[in-house]
């Protein structure tokens, strides 16, 4: 590269809501520096470049490319085909791209089921003749194509290999900030392979300043049933709080004003299955059964416990809320339950 | 279902007691069925749900965790913090479509060879019943991702 010339940088979105550019745009007045330091080369939410410009790039182009978005139709797989071999950094950035995020609460359903309730069932569409997307119509111009819509949504790491993982659910501009101006400056960052960068490596606990006892639930509440004493720790008021399985980095945002943390920072360290270790999480906080003395009754044990797991509505989507198509079984089968109604117990 | 079919147990069992009842069964000849692939851990509460999930998606059929009778843990409540996991873990399974009876948990007391090895026999048939679960063919790749780019256009202009 030549004094002058600037490193390029692209953004993309693949299945996503749009947060994660919004939250690169939150970096506030730091976006100066960031145009400043770069050339833009694609970012569909900010500047027009077409995707031939893309294909027109020398392989390696792209310096960083934050890919947001997780893969769920052939067009995001496509791109991340592309922006793969186009892009010497490639970042899976935000929730999306790296553990699937609300996307892939769809893994719960099925495709059949999903088009159902978008384009048939739901009260504000219009669709008497029963129309649903295809991939190809012919018409008497000639044939029209949309991408495939999957059945299974995956992450980028899924499609292509990634350098690195930038969690949240959307990361948090300061962590944003951190990391393009530890790029911007050469610092130096984790070795690529998949490392996890702007986020820390205990739990969202550790961040988070409420009180802390032992705790002992005996129930479970959803959000709208229960108004949370302001300093002490939601699950142990028995608000699903997923601090205790979900990493650092955002602050402990959520609890700090009332609201279960809902795990978007993805899995602690070394934990492959965040709802795995959530369901481990929550046995050793739950009363019942606490002094069982030999001899118990154990089916009435049994189910005095599994009264108390009840009262956790969706514990898959709950979950897994973010993390569901990095999750070890993926996607459910369709005969489960949740495949059948579209989610829910 | 070809008649063929045996279908894979891994068996969570703990060393305290139900590892014991497994040697027992073996010592005293109690005939069972060979299916299931024990795997002794210190106690049931060592069995991480994580390690019930990954036996599932790599390729076993089913997954018994064996443990000392309630009040008989040798750490004193591993079993209970055990029968939590499992009882939530079932809640979930069922959204996943895992049938009940792929997953359970069995008290089985060192002197409780029998028991542990009519177990066994049990979910071997009801595993048998109900045919492999082939998670890794079946569910995670079964859904024709790859095949899908091939049928589908090239992307259009953004
Ligand atoms: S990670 Fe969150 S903010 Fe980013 S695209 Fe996905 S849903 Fe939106
Ligand atoms: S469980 Fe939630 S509320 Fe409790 S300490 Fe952890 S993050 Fe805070
Ligand atoms: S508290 Fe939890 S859900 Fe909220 S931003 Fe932090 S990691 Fe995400
Ligand atoms: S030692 Fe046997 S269940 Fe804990």
């Amino acid at each position: 590269m030549t004094a002058k010339e600037k490193p390029k940088l692209a953004m993309y979105w693949a299945s996503s809501c749009g947060g994660c550019d919004i939250s690169v745009l939150n970096i506030g007045d730091k976006i100066l520096d960031v145009d400043q330091a770069f050339d833009i080369a694609l970012w569909p939410c900010v500047a027009d470049f077409k995707i031939k410009d893309v294909k027109g790039y020398p392989d390696g182009y792209i310096d960083l490319c934050l890919f947001n978005g997780a893969i769920r139709t052939s067009e995001n797989e496509e791109m991340a085909h592309l922006l793969r071999q186009k892009s010497k950094v490639l970042v899976a950035f935000g929730s999306c791209a790296s553990e699937g995020c609300i996307p892939a609460l769809s893994n719960l359903t099925t495709k059949e089921a999903t088009f159902k309730s978008s384009y048939l069932d739901n009260p504000s569409t219009d669709n008497p003749e029963g129309v649903l997307p295809q991939p190809v119509t012919k018409v008497p111009e000639g044939e029209l194509h949309i991408p495939v819509f999957y059945n299974t949504v995956k992450t980028l790491d899924q499609v292509v290999p990634v350098d690195y993982v930038m969690p949240g659910c959307p990361p948090e501009p300061p962590q944003i900030w951190a990391v393009l101006e530890a790029i911007i400056t050469g610092a130096e960052l984790p070795a690529p392979g998949g490392a996890i960068i702007g986020a820390g490596t205990v739990a969202v606990c550790e961040e988070c300043s409420r009180e802390k006892h032992e705790k002992e639930i005996e129930r479970f509440y959803r959000p709208h049933e229960i108004v949370p004493d302001p300093d002490v720790c939601l699950l142990e008021q028995g608000i699903m709080c997923m601090g205790i399985a979900t990493r650092a980095g955002c602050g402990a945002l959520c609890p700090e004003v009332g609201m279960r943390c809902a795990g978007c920072y993805g899995p602690l360290d070394g934990i492959v299955d965040q709802g795995a270790n959530m369901v481990s999480a929550i046995a050793s906080v739950v009363k019942a059964g606490s002094g069982a003395l030999a001899g118990i009754d154990e089916e009435e044990l049994a189910r005095e416990i599994g009264k108390v797991m009840d009262t956790i509505e969706d514990p898959s989507g709950t979950f897994y809320r973010f993390s569901m198509a990095h999750s070890l079984l993926t996607r459910v089968r369709s005969n489960g339950d949740g495949a059948q109604d579209g989610g829910g117990r | 279902m070809s008649e063929s079919f045996e279908p894979v147990i891994v068996g969570f069992l703990c060393n305290w007691c139900s590892y014991r009842a497994a040697d027992l069964a073996g010592t005293a000849r109690i005939h069972y069925a060979p299916n299931m692939r024990p795997i002794r851990v210190m106690c049931s509460a060592r069995v991480e749900p994580q390690f019930v999930i990954k036996a599932l998606r790599e390729g076993a059929d089913g997954v018994m965790i064996a443990g000392c009778h309630p009040g008989e843990c040798h750490y004193v409540d591993g079993n209970i913090k055990a029968l939590r996991r499992y009882e939530l873990l079932k809640r979930m399974l069922r959204q996943w479509g895992v049938e009940e009876e792929r997953v359970q948990l069995v008290w089985a007391a060192a002197s409780e060879g029998i028991v542990l090895a009519a177990a066994v026999d049990r979910m071997t048939e009801e595993l048998r019943a109900l045919g492999p679960l082939r998670w890794g063919e079946t569910v995670i790749s079964g859904n024709g991702h790859e095949q899908a780019l091939e049928e589908a256009p090239a992307a259009e202009e953004a």
